[in-house]
């Protein structure tokens, strides 16, 4: 290829992290950073032991602890000893092969997608990797992130590189403005339920277009993080002012001379006029209204307006009928006005200042209906102090919200958060999966302000109805 | 890698890793004894009976092979799917379309998923439950999946690389630390090496 063949965003970045190609083999891909926690990691730093080998970049590696961690009494020793074992493995794994960890009780312990962007390690142009689906969070800054398995994870340990076939390229536009009530989180949930929950596969997607433009970086977050639930390898967004104003003087960014140069490389980080994707998907934001899942799987949701469909897209009629009789739901029937028992507020998608903020603002000097328990879980200690610093926490409280401490909580239910069988929760996270929330488990996945309104009324509600 | 087995058919599709292991059993830091705990919520109820009619508590259904319907393996990265499904004993997984993670997940526990097409896939399950007996041939080398009894037989897709581990027993770890000093060449005039 001559280097004035037009290319995409994610070529470029792909491009320039090919260590060696070689016809017939996938290419050795170098990693820029690699994130681990404490439940995908322990087989892969075992696997190093038996081969006798150590990190290769240590420092190119940072550890924290998430996914099983209490969100109560953080300064108390773990309760349950499975997950104080795999937590404690950590600390004696990251200790061992001099890796930095974010533990526990760190002031900046958070879920790792929060953290690696709130601190400036997350950065446009770089290829980043977790033992995590929902790396492609990452993306958002214009860099290619991706989950991978644990056998992945000792890979990048041991050569900070990683053996990959380069996936197909796929833009998915959305232009115009998007209406009242309407967030990013709408945005994703509308795309997957158009496209269901594996017209992604074999992808890695752009999102453009002026709605996605107008976007927050933490927006932006949102819309990246669920690309995976349509079955992409990750998802990206190309890098603009937006993006170098919220990494400007974040504590790993660069700065001075090192941040001039690292501009210089990304302003080049666009699709140039005339790239070809493999598939182009376009969408008007105006019909993108208040999203709900019904289903099992995040490609059953619907418009908050409308009625659950006889088939969800890429479907079939056995698969309906599981999903639907899971959840104790039928077809044609409208959501608006069912019942609830749980809303949960948090998980890498929805666990941002901005979320938080977007709730506090909704249920100030409102009250959370009586029979709902409601949890709201900040994304690392970060957002919990800017939460506090901003008195979010007394607003929350008067509402009668349950404020708990970082970690991913009732997202998979992992500790001790967990929604009981057969109950409702409407849940800003990013998976309704049989039992995802606990054993028997019932989610709808919608926005922080979908949520923050059935959290007020006890039911599914349409939130431009209260706004 | 050629393997002559009766298969468990799971005929459902977008089975996630959630369904092939619960979140709740991730806290191991082995990879052993997973499969106890493949399809747990299928397959035992609260009180850990077993739940009548799921397949694997099906006497008549046993063998190396799986068979399942589309987009196999979505959802989590967790790796422990694909131990699970190894731990349980089984060596090949046949469906219509796998979950990109899951695929490689497999491949590197040696696993062999084959992808068949939705036709294929379809007589493969009639042909299972008019005989839970049946005995289906998965060849690596030949890249062949039949149904000798039937005359029934179709090509999979593999990856040469892919196929070449599997066939020699190596894996990625061994061919990436064999480019060490390729991938130290490289570092010298990348942007985001060397922190
Ligand atoms: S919050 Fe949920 S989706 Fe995000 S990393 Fe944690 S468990 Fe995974």
């Amino acid at each position: 290829m001559s280097s004035t063949t037009p290319k995409t965003l994610f070529e470029k970045i792909w491009d320039k992290h090919v260590v060696q190609y070689k016809e017939g083999y996938p290419d050795v891909l170098y990693i820029d950073r690699h994130f681990i926690h404490e439940v995908t990691s322990p087989q892969a730093f075992d696997g190093l032991r038996k081969r006798g080998i150590g990190v290769a970049k240590p420092k190119q590696t940072i550890a924290t602890a998430d996914h099983n961690v209490p969100t109560k009494n953080q300064h108390l020793p773990i309760q349950e000893l499975l997950s104080r074992h795999q937590v404690d493995t950590l600390i004696q794994n990251c200790d061992e092969f001099g890796v930095e960890l974010y533990g526990l009780g760190h002031e900046k312990q958070g879920i790792v997608h929060v953290i690696g962007p709130e601190l400036g390690i997350t950065l446009p142009g770089m290829t980043i990797v977790c033992g995590d689906s929902h790396t492609s969070t990452h993306g958002a800054f214009g860099s290619i992130a991706f989950g991978i398995g644990t056998s992945q994870v000792e890979q990048v340990l041991a050569t900070q590189s990683i053996l990959q076939y380069k996936p197909k390229t796929m833009r998915i536009e959305i232009n115009g403005e998007l209406g009242r009530g309407v967030v990013s989180k709408d945005i994703i949930l509308f795309i997957i339920s158009k496209i269901s929950a594996s017209g992604g596969t074999g992808y890695f997607v752009e999102y453009a277009g002026s709605a996605i433009e107008s976007l927050s970086m933490e927006a932006r977050m949102t819309i990246c993080n669920m690309s995976i639930e349509m079955g992409a390898r990750g998802g990206m967004i190309a890098p603009d002012q937006t993006t170098f104003d919220y990494i400007e003087g974040r504590e790993f960014a660069p700065k001075g001379e090192a941040w001039e140069e690292a501009m210089a490389y990304w302003s080049t980080l666009k699709t140039d006029e005339g790239a070809q994707y493999d598939k182009v998907i376009t969408f008007d934001a105006k019909d993108i209204e208040p999203w709900i899942t019904y289903g099992t799987n995040p490609g059953m949701g619907i418009g908050i307006s409308q009625e659950i469909p006889e088939l969800a897209v890429n479907s079939t009629e056995k698969d309906m009928e599981k999903a639907l009789g899971y959840m104790g739901l039928d077809k044609n029937q409208l959501l608006k006005g069912k019942k609830i028992d749980y809303v949960f507020i948090g998980s890498c998608t929805n666990s941002r200042i901005e979320d938080l903020r977007m709730v506090a603002e909704f249920v100030k000097g409102k009250k959370k209906a009586n029979d709902v328990n409601v949890w709201i879980v900040p994304g690392s200690k970060k957002v919990e102090a800017q939460a506090i610093a901003e008195g979010l926490d007394k607003v929350f409280t008067e509402a009668g919200f349950d404020l708990r401490q970082p970690g991913c909580s009732a997202c998979l239910a992992m500790n001790e958060d967990k929604v009981p069988e057969g109950k409702y929760c409407v849940s800003t996270s990013n998976r309704n999966f049989e039992g995802r929330q606990g054993p028997g488990s019932r989610t709808f996945l919608v926005s922080p302000l979908m949520a923050a309104a059935a959290a007020v009324t006890g039911e599914i509600t349409d939130v431009r109805e209260m706004i | 890698m050629n393997i002559t087995s009766s298969a468990v058919p799971i005929k459902l599709d977008n089975v996630d890793t959630d369904q092939i292991i619960p979140a709740r059993f991730l806290k191991a830091t082995s990879r052993e004894g997973f499969g106890d705990n493949l399809f747990r919520d299928w397959r035992y109820d609260k009180e850990n009976q077993p739940i009548e009619g799921f397949v694997l508590n099906d006497s008549k259904y046993t063998g190396e092979i799986l068979v399942a319907g589309k987009n196999f393996g979505c959802g989590s990265s967790r790796e422990h799917a694909a131990w699970a499904i190894a731990d349980y004993g089984f060596k090949v997984v046949v469906s219509s379309f796998f979950a990109d993670i899951f695929k490689s997940n497999a491949l590197n526990n040696f696993i062999l998923p084959i992808q068949v097409s939705d036709a294929f896939l379809g007589y493969l399950f009639e042909a299972i439950e008019a005989n839970p007996n049946l005995e289906i041939n998965a060849d690596l080398k030949t890249q062949i999946l039949s149904v000798p009894s039937l005359g029934m037989s179709t090509n999979f897709e593999i990856n040469p690389y892919k196929k070449e581990c599997l066939l020699n027993g190596y894996d990625d770890i061994d061919y990436l630390l064999a480019l060490k000093e390729v991938t130290q060449v490289y570092e010298q005039t990348h942007i985001y090496a060397g922190v």
